[in-house]
């Protein structure tokens, strides 16, 4: 046998190994994917309809204001939006509170590198159930925060069942999915561009925007849609923290779930998959990049 | 200095926000009374209550179960799969796997697991079952999601292997399959061994996709989590809570400690170089 014909019997052996994955994937991550189209235009009966669209976009409630006047809303569309805006916003405070952070650790000494990235990886390892269950606890009317308050004789805040109370969840539970991408990156760049940078006259302050920023960037796309996508589609944090039935759009799905109504629950997570699809097709046009590249 | 100060005060209110909460729960799991607000007596009432909670202990022989079956599923096909996808010469090929192992990476839990569960769903209908969700909808499930980390984990160290090794060992006289078990895998193992440990935590973590896969009663701990917490507050679940923490730390030290020894032991060896 000549050296190329052995290099292709090689490489043919080690083509066939991939038939087993290749079925698996076709079977169990694109054919279910169809199963949410399918079953978001088929009624009971899995005759063709529409409905199941037409009810997330048209199914109406009324709200009462803050002034107190009753207001008709389009229901989904309101849950959609107010998953976004909460998702957002987390994903704002993880990057303000974890972007400093991740940089102070990547200039501290590699031991202490080392125990803090360990520490930050410690409540990340604890099922999100338990760490949601335990802010429950802290912002509960009669919680430990309202207990303190009490003791100092100041008055009792209200804060379970609130949208700052889901926020302080997802920004708990993802913080360290900002922290560590961000981390891996910045402690990847290379010191003497820092020190090449200051040389050349750069202030710290220009150092920072015009290295570190920049040279950071996969780490920040990559933390931003770690934090962006489990906060926009949970339900637990939802009920939990926010007290509310029908809150965002992971528990307008679970409940369609629960409550057995298969086919508007994949309408649901039809839309809301078509979707993320155009706002990763957007992110990684605008930032030139995969999403999830340069990750941990 | 300022900085220095800065960088101090703003790391100790980081792991004061990570880990207050976490104190206070394993606190109160040594609280004699129900009260989360009030320490009365110290007390190991909830533990003994938690050993002699049958449906827990069940479960967590269920998440074993189910861990170490997909981890090691997921890490064989998945092995298997990263040595066809690097010699894959057709691009679209790879390309399109490239996209379609991407999927569960990047979707969010929630859809993973309404999409498997419409599927199993439909098929189970078809077979005129009642209820098709079982222990083997949520293993398939977990397989599913498991397998993209071990195929990330193990491309890249295929592709800093030297091509020219497997074939080296034909020229020795072995067969293909006996080359790649003798002079490939031994290189990629580290790849292989972080890949199945990844396969193993992301099977004992997950909540959202078992939830909807879950059937027929199997339940795993983050279900039976989420069951204790959809009622009222029990203190058992705090005690529960407090052993999970402590078997985490003690994990995550010693595997640093490994690295540290491994660490060393290279240098020390550079060194003799």
């Amino acid at each position: 046998m000549n050296r190329k014909a052995r290099g292709d019997s090689i490489a043919a052996v080690q083509r066939a190994a991939l038939a087993p994955y290749t079925v698996w994937a076709v079977v169990f991550i694109v054919v279910p994917l169809f199963f949410i189209a399918y079953y978001a235009f088929t009624d009971d009966s899995f005759r063709f309809t529409t409905a199941n669209i037409v009810r997330f976009f048209t199914t109406t409630s009324e709200v009462v204001t803050e002034k107190g006047i009753p207001r008709e809303v389009r229901t989904y569309l309101l849950i959609f939006a107010r998953s976004l805006k909460l998702a957002v916003i987390s994903t704002i405070l993880c990057l303000l509170l974890g972007y400093p952070f991740a940089y102070l650790i990547s200039r501290a000494g590699a031991r202490a590198q080392k125990t803090m990235i360990t520490l930050v990886m410690v409540p990340m390892w604890m099922n999100f159930l338990i760490r949601t269950y335990a802010w429950m606890t802290l912002l509960q009317d009669t919680g430990l925060i309202n207990s303190f308050l009490g003791m100092l004789h100041l008055p009792a805040l209200h804060m379970i069942g609130t949208e700052g109370a889901v926020v302080v969840g997802m920004v708990y539970d993802y913080l360290p999915y900002m922290i560590l991408p961000i981390y891996s990156v910045m402690a990847k760049m290379d010191e003497k561009l820092i020190e090449a940078a200051h040389d050349l006259g750069c202030s710290s302050s220009g150092v920072l925007r015009r290295v570190v920023v920049p040279l950071s960037m996969p780490g920040v796309v990559s933390g931003i849609t770690m934090v962006l996508v489990p906060s926009i589609s949970t339900f637990y944090i939802s009920q939990k923290l926010g007290n509310g039935k029908f809150y965002l759009i992971g528990d307008a799905i679970e409940s369609q779930y629960t409550a057995n109504n298969l086919h508007f629950a994949a309408a649901i997570a039809f839309i809301f998959m078509i979707v993320l699809l155009a706002a990763m097709a957007l992110m990684r046009k605008l930032t030139g990049r995969r999403v999830y590249e340069g990750g941990m | 200095m300022r900085t220095s100060m800065f960088s101090r005060l703003w790391t100790v209110i980081i792991f004061i926000y990570l880990f207050a909460p976490i104190a206070i729960l394993i606190v109160f799991s040594f609280n004699a009374a129900k009260s989360l607000s009030v320490f009365s007596a110290p007390s190991l009432k909830w533990y003994r209550e938690l050993f002699r909670d049958d449906v827990t202990l069940a479960s967590l022989k269920n998440t074993l179960l189910l861990a170490v079956s997909a981890s090691i599923v997921s890490t064989v096909m998945g092995t298997a799969a990263a040595v066809g996808i690097n010699k894959l010469r057709r691009r679209w090929l790879a390309a399109a796997l490239d996209t379609v192992t991407n999927i569960p990476m990047v979707n969010p839990d929630i859809i993973t697991g309404i999409s498997l569960m419409l599927m199993f769903v439909f098929v189970g209908r078809l077979f005129g079952l009642a209820t098709s969700l079982s222990f083997w909808t949520m293993l398939l499930a977990h397989i599913t999601f498991c397998l993209p980390y071990v195929i990330l984990q193990v491309l890249p160290k295929l592709r800093q292997m030297d091509p020219a090794l497997p074939e080296a060992a034909m020229d020795l006289g072995c067969t293909p399959l006996r080359a790649f078990f003798k002079a490939e895998l031994p290189e990629i193992m580290p790849g292989v061994i972080t890949g199945m440990i990844m396969a193993f935590t992301l099977s004992l973590d997950d909540f959202v996709i078992s939830y909807f896969t879950q059937g027929n009663g199997f339940q795993t701990l983050p279900i039976r989590i989420y069951n204790m917490t959809k009622k009222t507050v029990t203190p058992k679940m705090y005690a529960l809570a407090t052993i999970i923490f402590f078997v985490i730390l003690t994990l995550l030290l010693i595997t640093n400690l490994i690295g540290d020894e491994d660490g060393a032991k290279r240098r020390r060896s550079k060194k003799r170089v």
